[in-house]
């Protein structure tokens, strides 16, 4: 059987990142897991490629961190290559239709700053918009982000248990199509998770 | 007289031709190939070319002379007027200790002492024509060695002008000498001879200068290719013959004439013309010396010959070994210039021969001692051959850098460099600057002693051979790069590798694409063509002077080197279409014609979209209208 979740992986210094290599520890067997800097270290995005690891998957995760608000250049790169009109939206555009996507996000700063009142001024769900937005002119369904906070001071515990429910969402995924309905009823994708493990 | 001409030409060829790809295959150098074919086809063995062998080899000689002329072009005057202490300081210690060791040799022989004068004069000069060809094939010319040698050879064909004047001085009896060497300056005063002598070298220098040079130029303007051999031949024969006749080598006169033209711009075009010419007349001359070997005389006092010979040879290199280590030459580069040059060469023909008329040696030596010499000559290939199998693998792999704690470091080194000129020293320094300390395989002992100054970790060698290899630590390698200059060493050395170590993965240099398609063949899979990167690289900026954006045009660079991966992968099929397939220039020419028609056809544009807005209107807009109606 084919892999339904395909992992679009971005961070130009993967060697000095603890979280993400925590996170990617963590990836269970039968999950495509896709480097981009890695692939494409002079950001010539193959597209014809890109859109046939698209085509073969069901649930495409974006996983990165955030820097000034956003993704990292190269998943730039890729949105703006891979996601062509006529392909993925707009007229006749419909291959990614009734996909999933998610995004595992990491931030330097704690879940507090990210607040109307916070430092940031902003929630996370405000500074994804684009990301969203993008999903849904696509005819994605965009489910609630898997954040890990905090990556500047977590504890080598945190870590472990971020690592752990990483790896739990996607054995989850693995074989069940996310159900749109309950989880986008969730700011985090880590909240329902907190409530259906303990379950 | 035609027919004998062809029938003499096609034994000659056929000889070279069978021989010397044998020899080359069998890891002998070029020039004992020509020597077995010249024994082969001579009058001991099959017989086919009788006595005339000799004759030949007077042509022949010519080749050297040519040489010479090549040499002189590769050296610009000024590295020459730099070099004249060490050309001093060498030939003249060479000569002069060699000489004195054979006198003594032969006084306590008993000789007559004028004979020992004569033959011991004889016997040190060495072969320029095998010593040179032999390092230039080893690509060892640039190294100490192989300029000592060259300066050795040097002095030696200036000393034979001095000697041939000193040898009647010698002579018992009146007989007056007919030979070429003897000039119409003969009869002139001493004084006078020097002045003639000066200026024949000096008009050399001024016409090579003030008229060579712009008469070239008329004639490159004619566009007639052959025009130019001929007068690059003329050029070579008429200083030859201004030489002779004053009564000096023209072998020198070459010499100096190439040194002349070395700063002209036809330099290259010289160079290829008289190549060619010169590499089959030193063929012949070898062959010639294989020839005139008299077996008969080596038969009827077998013990005698051998143990002369190993004794000059003997005399020659202790001689040569000293002076290395007076001029402080490494060990193995030392072994390489001592046994390199301790056979006796081909002016020694023509010292016996002029002798031999003075009769200061009698017949009967004179064909021993001639033997001699083409033995001689014949056994310096194969002290080469040992020196490389036995000798020189000793050095290069004991004398590793002391100081360190090797073990610790050894672990590291799971990358391995064959090859560190220009391409493979780019690849270590980026590897050094990160941190990775690579493994070196260099046969450039000069360049080793550098690095090992440095810090590299370096072996001296022929990478293609096992034992070095494993000293090398491949058997623990993780990477090796193969970035060798030769195409076919690196292709010897991948084969090696990838037979025994498999588990090797190798990053492999190639030159250009039909480098590259061979290594395809061999199984590699990380081929990296010179001249793809950078010349894709030059195309991007000249489509940015041209109006391009950067961007664009770096993108449409990256689209080519992927584009072009692939029909290299195509073509590798297409290519065993042919049955026997060589690779040619026709043949060349028709895959350039492939590849350019396939670039015609391709346009990478169409299916790249991104951020093109106009396609962005046109498709969003151009459906709607569809819609519409």
């Amino acid at each position: 059987m084919s892999n339904r979740i395909l992992i679009l992986f971005a961070h130009p210094l993967f060697e000095k990142s603890r979280i993400h290599k925590t996170l990617t520890d963590n990836i269970p067997e039968g999950v495509t897991f896709h480097d981009l800097y890695e692939e494409y270290p002079e950001f010539n995005i193959d597209v014809e490629r890109e859109k046939q690891l698209l085509l073969s998957h069901d649930l495409i995760i974006w996983q990165h961190p955030i820097y000034w608000y956003s993704c990292p250049a190269i998943l730039k790169q890729w949105i703006d290559m891979v996601l062509e009109v006529g392909w993925a939206y707009g007229p006749g555009g419909l291959a990614l239709k009734g996909k999933s996507i998610l995004q595992v996000i990491s931030t330097g700063g704690a879940k507090t700053t990210y607040q109307a009142e916070g430092f940031h001024h902003n929630t996370i769900h405000e500074f994804l918009t684009p990301f969203i937005r993008t999903a849904q002119l696509c005819n994605m369904k965009y489910l609630p982000p898997f954040v890990a906070h905090g990556s500047h001071r977590i504890h080598e515990d945190e870590l472990e248990e971020v690592g752990k429910n990483y790896n739990w969402v996607l054995n989850y995924f693995k074989h069940q199509t996310p159900d749109f309905e309950i989880l986008e009823k969730y700011d985090y994708l880590n909240d329902w998770l907190t409530e259906n493990r303990k379950a | 007289m035609s027919n004998d001409f062809l029938s003499q030409a096609l034994v000659y060829l056929a000889g070279a031709v069978i021989c010397v790809p044998i020899a080359k295959k069998i890891g002998m150098s070029s020039v004992l190939g020509y020597l077995i074919s010249g024994i082969i086809i001579g009058p001991f063995v099959l017989g086919f070319i009788g006595h005339e062998g000799e004759g030949i080899m007077h042509v022949a000689e010519f080749g050297v002379v040519m040489m010479l002329f090549l040499i002189g072009l590769e050296l610009e005057p000024q590295a020459f007027w730099r070099m004249r202490k060490s050309i001093t300081g060498f030939g003249l210690s060479q000569i002069i200790g060699t000489t004195l060791l054979l006198f003594l040799l032969f006084q306590i022989l008993g000789w007559d002492w004028t004979m020992a004068v004569s033959v011991g004069l004889t016997l040190t000069m060495s072969s320029t024509a095998i010593v040179l060809q032999t390092l230039k094939e080893k690509g060892l010319s640039k190294t100490d060695a192989g300029e000592a040698s060259f300066f050795v050879l040097l002095f030696q064909d200036i000393a034979v002008i001095p000697i041939l004047a000193v040898l009647p001085l010698l002579a018992t009896t009146d007989v007056s000498p007919d030979l070429a060497h003897t000039s119409f300056m003969s009869g002139l005063s001493a004084w006078l001879q020097t002045i003639i002598v000066i200026g024949a070298v000096g008009s050399i220098y001024a016409t090579g200068a003030y008229v060579v040079v712009p008469l070239l130029r008329m004639i490159a303007k004619t566009g007639l290719r052959e025009m130019f051999t001929a007068s690059s031949l003329l050029l070579v024969v008429a200083v030859a013959f201004l030489m002779e006749l004053v009564g000096l080598s023209p072998a020198l006169g070459t010499f100096v004439a190439g040194v002349v033209l070395a700063n002209s711009e036809f330099r290259h075009e010289l160079e290829s013309d008289i190549e060619p010419f010169k590499g089959l007349l030193l063929g012949l001359f070898f062959m010639g010396v294989g020839a005139s070997i008299n077996f008969q005389l080596l038969s009827e006092a077998p013990g005698q010959i051998a143990t002369i010979v190993i004794t000059v040879i003997l005399i020659k290199f202790t001689v040569l070994f000293i002076i290395g280590k007076i001029f402080k030459l490494k060990n193995d580069q030392n072994f390489m210039f001592s046994l390199g040059l301790s056979q006796v060469g081909e002016f020694a023909f023509v010292l016996l021969a002029f002798t031999g008329q003075l009769n200061i040696i009698s017949e009967e030596w004179l064909g021993k001692l001639t033997a001699v010499t083409a033995i001689s000559m014949m056994t310096t290939p194969l002290l080469l051959l040992l020196n490389d199998k036995f000798i020189s693998p000793y050095f290069g792999t004991k004398e590793k850098p002391d100081k360190k704690p090797a073990d610790k470091i050894d672990e590291q080194h799971n990358v391995i460099i064959a090859g560190f000129g220009h391409f493979g020293s780019t690849v270590g320094r980026v590897l050094r600057a990160n941190g990775i300390e690579a493994t070196i395989l260099d046969n450039n002992s000069d360049q080793v002693e550098l690095l090992r100054r440095m810090g590299f970790k370096v072996y001296y060698g022929d990478a293609t051979r096992l034992d070095l290899l494993k000293s090398a630590g491949i058997e623990n390698a993780k990477l090796l790069i193969a970035a060798i200059d030769s195409p076919e060493i690196n292709n010897e050395l991948i084969a090696t590798v990838t037979k025994h170590y498999s588990h090797v993965k190798i990053l492999a240099r190639a030159r250009n694409r039909f480098d590259a398609y061979e290594l395809m063949e061999m199984g590699v899979k990380n081929i990296y063509r010179e001249t793809l990167y950078t010349s894709v690289h030059l195309a991007i900026d000249a489509l940015q002077e041209l109006g391009f954006r950067k961007y664009t045009a770096t993108r449409q660079g990256q689209k080519f080197i992927e584009y072009d991966d692939k029909a290299m992968s195509k073509l590798i099929d297409s290519r065993h279409d042919d049955k026997e397939y060589a690779i040619n220039a026709r043949r060349e020419i028709e895959i350039q014609e492939k590849l350019l028609q396939n670039d015609l056809m391709l346009q990478f544009s169409p299916e790249d979209h991104s951020w093109d807005s106009n396609y962005l209107k046109e498709t969003l807009m151009g459906k709607e209208k569809k819609r519409e109606e």
